[in-house]
């Protein structure tokens, strides 16, 4: 066993997911501390232009698969490519981005190898020679700490803008060592078949700015204004369960502990009461922005700003304000 | 065609938790219900039984001890055809490595198994890791994030499903058996009858102790476990109430607001 570790690289279309640059730059730090090689792990087809960006961000080497049967993300021919590196090289960890596809990898690379996988993480750090892990429990009510005391390598998610992301610095040296997938086509058998992008909208997990509309909003309609300031902030909209229940908005906006968590730097939240479950999903952001017209609502005790009062003027004067100062 | 649902068990979403120096949850007066996002997938266990014109057996099984048996029961009064808790005092300390392997077990030990439903993760320990784990064990097809069943041929052996990712709906044919993670939107869980309740308190629950599924005791409970709770705390709490902002006219309020948010260097 070494003291590297490995972290897997993200992409989809060539764009690589964000967390995975916070996870190496979150994998830069702990190699600091256990003096291994920080190894990123780039599968894809058309992807090797990639590698040179994992290691501007830390990388210290980049396994690097081109292929095919890699073109699309599918668990079956990742999660076998990690663990045979894995096997080969003997890693310390595991680090990938908590995302959908993070999230299958992790656990499924986890039973190959018969070791430990913590989700979700929003803290790592060293305590008396261990890995610890900071996690939120029953959608962030409660906190709690994990550790993988003995079997390694042991596999952690990370959470989206949980760990800060590095500055790339284009003048890092590493090396790129190229691999070869270990299933062929024929022993795969998940066939992806189609892919129907979501069209025109910034993805909640990514966004710095959200702009969510709750009950408050009123009906399908109600969410214009709501997408007018998140056009002018580019930022992703969000929505309440009330909302989404309501049939005025889809599944994919909701926010909250059955729907995404989101850790932006700004969360405006317009027509939201603001119950235990939604703010679940969104207490974590930095700045968050009420707008009700209920002064007891209880957003009111999480915002740092609240403006008291009808979404339907407050909502497009802040748009028609923002329009002026950013020049939108 | 034999459906299993996999449940567990958790306190209500809405209940206040509190947490003791020891690290043990409670939470009050809340009542313990099946996970939340576990009826999604009894849904459509039920849905997918109904489309076959009822040739499929619903087999809902939980991983747990005595409160299990909220998770089951719910299940049976929503329409589930039998029930299993499979327990032993061997499991307990289990993370997902080992449920997954003794999930795995008692679906090996059925045998005739075609598909394996679960809900997206457990509202408590919200890992999401064990639809993959169990699949892993079991060499079904992984499907996870379902939002929609598009094609089931039992007789052809194949399922295609659309999975909900970040940048949108991936479509993807498997073969079965497989596991399927369902999530929030592929269906609206039906309340419980009042015969389905009542069918409910009658039906039998047998439990299945790590002998009766042929576990391997290094690979449970603690000893089987790769990960380790050491701490469970409270988050640290947000300040206080909002500042108010407010005013003579809402264009000098939003200014007021924007002027703060470009301070805190949000925008």
């Amino acid at each position: 066993m070494s003291n590297d570790i490995f972290v897997w690289i993200e992409q989809f279309n060539g764009q690589v997911a964000g967390p995975s640059w916070e996870a190496i730059g979150a994998a830069r730090t702990l190699s600091g501390r256990l003096g291994g090689q920080v190894c990123a792990c780039l599968f894809g087809q058309g992807v090797e232009a990639l590698a040179k960006d994992a290691i501007a961000y830390g990388a210290d080497k980049v396994f690097l698969a081109d292929d095919p049967t890699l073109a699309d993300f599918r668990l079956e021919p990742y999660a076998a490519l990690m663990a045979e590196l894995a096997r080969q090289h003997g890693p310390a960890f595991i680090l990938m981005g908590a995302t959908f596809r993070g999230r299958d990898l992790g656990p499924a690379v986890a039973v190959e190898l018969e070791t430990g996988c913590v989700a979700d993480c929003t803290a790592l750090e060293f305590q008396d020679g261990q890995l610890v892990a900071t996690r939120p429990i029953y959608a962030g009510k409660l906190l709690s700490t994990c550790t993988v005391p003995e079997r390694r390598p042991a596999v952690f998610t990370l959470r989206g803008r949980a760990f800060p992301k590095p500055e790339p610095d284009p003048s890092r040296t590493g090396e790129v060592i190229r691999v070869a997938p270990v299933r062929k086509e024929e022993d795969i058998p998940s066939k992806v078949v189609g892919f129907q992008e979501t069209v025109g909208g910034v993805n909640l997990a990514d966004a710095a700015i959200i702009v969510s509309g709750g009950r408050g909003v009123g009906g399908p309609e109600g969410f214009e204004p709501i997408r007018e300031l998140a056009r002018v902030l580019k930022a992703a909209v969000g929505a309440s369960r009330a909302a989404v229940d309501a049939g005025w908005i889809p599944y994919d906006h909701q926010v909250g502990q059955t729907g995404k968590t989101v850790s932006p730097d700004l969360y405006i939240a317009c027509g939201i009461s603001g119950s235990i479950q939604h703010q679940a999903g969104m207490r974590t952001s930095k700045v968050i922005v009420a707008i009700n017209k209920d002064p007891e609502a209880p957003i009111f005790q999480l915002a740092r700003y609240g403006i008291v009062g009808d979404l339907f003027k407050y909502v497009p004067a802040l748009t028609a304000e923002l329009k002026k100062r950013l020049g939108a | 065609m034999h459906i299993v649902v996999c449940t567990k068990q958790t306190p209500d979403s809405a209940a206040k938790l509190t947490v003791d120096a020891a690290g043990n949850v409670s939470w009050g007066d809340s009542p313990i219900v099946i996970n939340p996002w576990d009826e999604y997938a009894v849904e459509e266990a039920l849905l997918i039984k109904e489309r076959l014109g009822g040739n499929a057996t619903v087999t809902v099984i939980s991983m747990g001890p005595e409160a299990a048996l909220e998770a089951l029961k719910h299940a049976i009064a929503m329409g589930a055809d039998e029930a299993i808790r499979i327990w032993d005092p061997a499991f307990e300390g289990s993370d997902t490595l080992a449920t997954s392997y003794v999930l795995a077990k008692a679906i090996q030990k059925m045998g005739d198994v075609d598909l394996v439903l679960f809900g997206k993760s457990a509202i408590d320990s919200q890992t999401g890791q064990v639809p993959v784990e169990v699949a892993y064990r079991l060499g079904f097809s992984p499907l996870t994030y379902v939002i929609k069943i598009a094609e089931l041929d039992p007789a052809g052996k194949s399922i295609t499903v659309e999975r909900l990712l970040e940048q949108g709906r991936q479509v993807v044919k498997a073969p079965l058996p497989a596991v399927v993670g369902t999530i929030k939107g592929i269906n609206e869980p039906r309340y419980p009858s009042f015969m389905g309740i009542r069918k409910a308190t009658r039906a039998q629950y047998p439990v299945w102790s790590a002998a009766d599924i042929g576990a391997d005791p290094a690979k449970v409970g603690a000893a089987g476990s790769g990960v380790r709770w050491t701490r469970i705390f409270p988050p640290p709490a947000r300040e206080g109430k909002a500042e108010i902002i407010q005013a003579e006219t809402v264009e000098e309020t939003v200014r007021i607001l924007v002027d703060k948010l470009m301070a805190e260097k949000v925008i």
